[in-house]
């Protein structure tokens, strides 16, 4: 009798978590088959070759594009830069300070960010809509992922790889250039790609900073808006009518794709880092 | 609870690794080179922690003259207006200079806030838990990673795309066949009585933020429930407890706290959450929703809807105003998250700990 509870009790627990499991299933099934359905009469070449004056998504796609590059290049260095004093150089007492201040940093709301870009960068500076100001915007999110993926990627890099460049008596640059940088990279890459996955689906923080235009991107830095992807998702679909949503569709799609890929080779290249520090002498 | 001693005393042997202290070099045995070096990389790693604290600055300082504008009405009024903006007359507050009949009462936006979000916790938590459970201690290890792929999908998905979902399918649906049934909750719980209006409000806001971050909150307890000794759980089902029991006596308890942790960092990213919510919150102003499926508002929401009047505004208040609730949203946050890192740094050093949106 007893056991037959116990039994009846460990069904509905399971059960439970089964339907928790569902609903992290079945929500993201349903979004990318409504993205696929929603979508379906706008997949086309069109897509590509048109700008969003005529339902194309050209010049957004290639916004969103150049808007990663500009991360990869703000975000990037200073990340990586920064990730490397934390695991090779902080006190821990100013390492401890540094951290909370990423980490703090990691959980501002990105409309904050896009407000104060705005009000300080577009207006007191006069920069307008920028595609500056949209990249230092983006990257100040993405910055404490990459700061603390370096981090970590050179945490494991195995001990006695250190102790060994040291006790060769090699000034401190070259150990972390020709011992630590080497096996960490892999993990340093992967951290950088997630964040662009990251950066690419973000809105709030470009709404105000580079505005939207319907035509192609430049490279000027000023007084210049840019279109990109989420903006059209967005707009789109508070937009009545059937054409509008499918547009808003397909870019949602796009983007989408972009941070899937993103996400997998960012995955792949960690896997692969993993895989080569385990091979490492310990 | 009494197994948590013993499950603890087994990690030691089974459990990862200790990790040696690493090796640092004295400042003495460093060259010019390293030092210049190292200065660069300081340089860097302050960048994180001055844009933090130049957010903060910047904010508080556009958000005074509001403040000084409306005193404590900003938090308990319940008009949010920027005044009439196409006439010269003006209003003087507190010494300070706005348009004719503004007021900027921020309680229905702080209210929205924290019920959406809090909604949001109250659903997610159990789901995203219940999730990993099942993912990790019921769910064949082949089928584990290729599931897990679901909550990385989750934490990927861009909250524009949520809020195009939530407004053109999710919502409607709701509206159309779900809502209807909870109404006869009506007789027990009186905020689900009334009218369920078309699907943008507050309850489905609540249930697409407590899908969006049930990522963050699973990603901890996954790695969390890793740290779980195993030879406590096996002895757990040696002694013939059931599989719910295991999870009840041993797993669950070892990772009570940093659970809480995570709620508390998932929390956070729902008083911040922006995109999504704004386009199916259906944006009420100047009042509270009547029940849970009523139009609301929240601050996040509010910045973006009412950024593009307030630049109209030729004293320059309406902008003070948004920075104001801008602030209030900032220490919300920020408060919430410090609160959940410091928690869960007393669990595990912090080390589990996401950063980002639980990619």
């Amino acid at each position: 009798m007893r056991s037959t509870l116990r039994r009846g009790r460990d069904l509905v627990f399971w059960g439970l978590c089964l339907l928790a499991l569902a609903i992290v299933i079945v929500p993201s099934l349903a979004i990318i088959a409504s993205l696929l359905q929603q979508s379906a009469p706008a997949l086309n070449a069109h897509l590509l070759t048109a700008t969003t004056a005529s339902n194309g998504l050209q010049n957004a796609i290639l916004g969103s594009g150049l808007l990663m590059v500009g991360i990869l290049v703000v975000a990037g260095p200073v990340g990586i830069a920064g990730g490397i004093y934390l695991a090779e150089f902080a006190s821990p007492t100013r390492g401890g300070i540094l951290r909370l201040g990423y980490e703090t940093l990691a959980g501002v709301p990105s409309i904050v960010i896009g407000f104060v870009g705005y009000i300080v960068l577009d207006q007191e500076f006069h920069w307008g809509f920028s595609l500056l100001a949209a990249i230092l915007a983006l990257s100040a999110i993405v910055l404490p992922y990459v700061v603390k993926t370096t981090e970590v990627a050179l945490m494991q890099v195995p001990a006695t790889l250190r102790d060994a460049a040291i006790a060769l008596g090699l000034p401190r640059v070259t150990i972390l250039r020709r011992a630590l940088l080497p096996p960490a990279i892999p993990g340093i890459a992967s951290g950088l790609v997630v964040a662009l996955a990251i950066a690419v689906g973000e809105t709030a923080p470009l709404l105000y900073t580079v505005g939207f235009t319907d035509q192609n991107p430049t490279l000027t830095l000023f007084q210049h808006p840019i279109g990109y992807l989420t903006y059209v998702v967005y707009l789109n679909a508070t937009l009545p009518t059937q054409l509008e949503h499918e547009v808003a569709g397909a870019a949602g799609l796009v983007i989408l794709a972009m941070i899937l890929v993103l996400i997998g080779v960012g995955r792949l290249v960690g896997r692969r880092a993993v895989r080569y520090a385990a091979q490492l002498p310990t | 609870m009494r197994f948590l001693g013993n499950a603890r005393g087994a990690g030691g042997d089974a459990g990862p690794t200790v990790v040696p202290p690493r090796r640092r070099l004295a400042d003495a045995d460093l060259t010019g080179r390293d030092r210049a070096v190292r200065g660069a990389l300081l340089a860097a790693a302050l960048v994180p922690t001055l844009m933090l604290l130049f957010l903060a600055a910047e904010m508080i300082r556009e958000a005074i003259p509001a403040f000084v504008y409306s005193g404590t009405n900003f938090f308990t009024g319940q008009i949010f207006t920027f005044g009439n903006l196409y006439i010269t007359k003006e209003t003087v507050h507190h010494g300070v200079l706005a348009p004719h009949g503004a007021s900027y009462g921020a309680l229905p936006f702080i209210f929205g806030t924290l019920a959406s979000s809090l909604i949001a916790l109250l659903i997610a938590v159990p789901a995203a838990v219940g999730a990993v459970l099942a993912l990790t201690e019921r769910v064949p290890a082949g089928l584990q990673s290729s599931l897990s792929i679901f909550l990385e999908l989750l934490a990927g998905i861009p909250s524009v795309v949520y809020g195009f979902w939530g407004i053109l399918v999710f919502g409607p649906l709701l509206a159309k066949h779900v809502f209807p049934i909870l109404t006869e909750l009506g007789s027990v719980i009186p905020i689900f009585r009334g009218g369920v209006g078309g699907g943008e409000g507050l309850l489905t806001a609540s249930l697409i933020l407590a899908v969006m971050i049930i990522p963050i909150i699973a990603a901890t307890t996954r790695e969390l429930i890793r740290t779980v000794p195993i030879l406590a759980k096996e002895g757990a089902l040696a002694l013939g407890m059931t599989q719910y029991e295991t999870a009840k006596v041993v797993t669950i308890p070892y990772v009570r706290r940093g659970i809480l942790a995570a709620a508390i960092l998932g929390w956070a990213r729902a008083l911040g959450e922006t995109m999504a919510v704004l386009m199916i919150s259906g944006n009420l102003l100047n009042g509270f929703p009547v029940n849970i499926y009523s139009p609301f508002s929240t601050l996040a929401a509010t910045i973006v809807a009412m950024l593009d009047s307030a630049l109209t505004d030729a004293t320059g208040m309406a902008i003070h105003a948004l920075a104001a609730i801008g602030v209030v949203l900032l220490v919300i946050t920020v408060a919430t998250n410090l609160i959940g890192r410091l928690v869960i740094r007393r669990v595990s050093g912090g080390a589990v700990l996401p950063v980002g949106r639980g990619i």
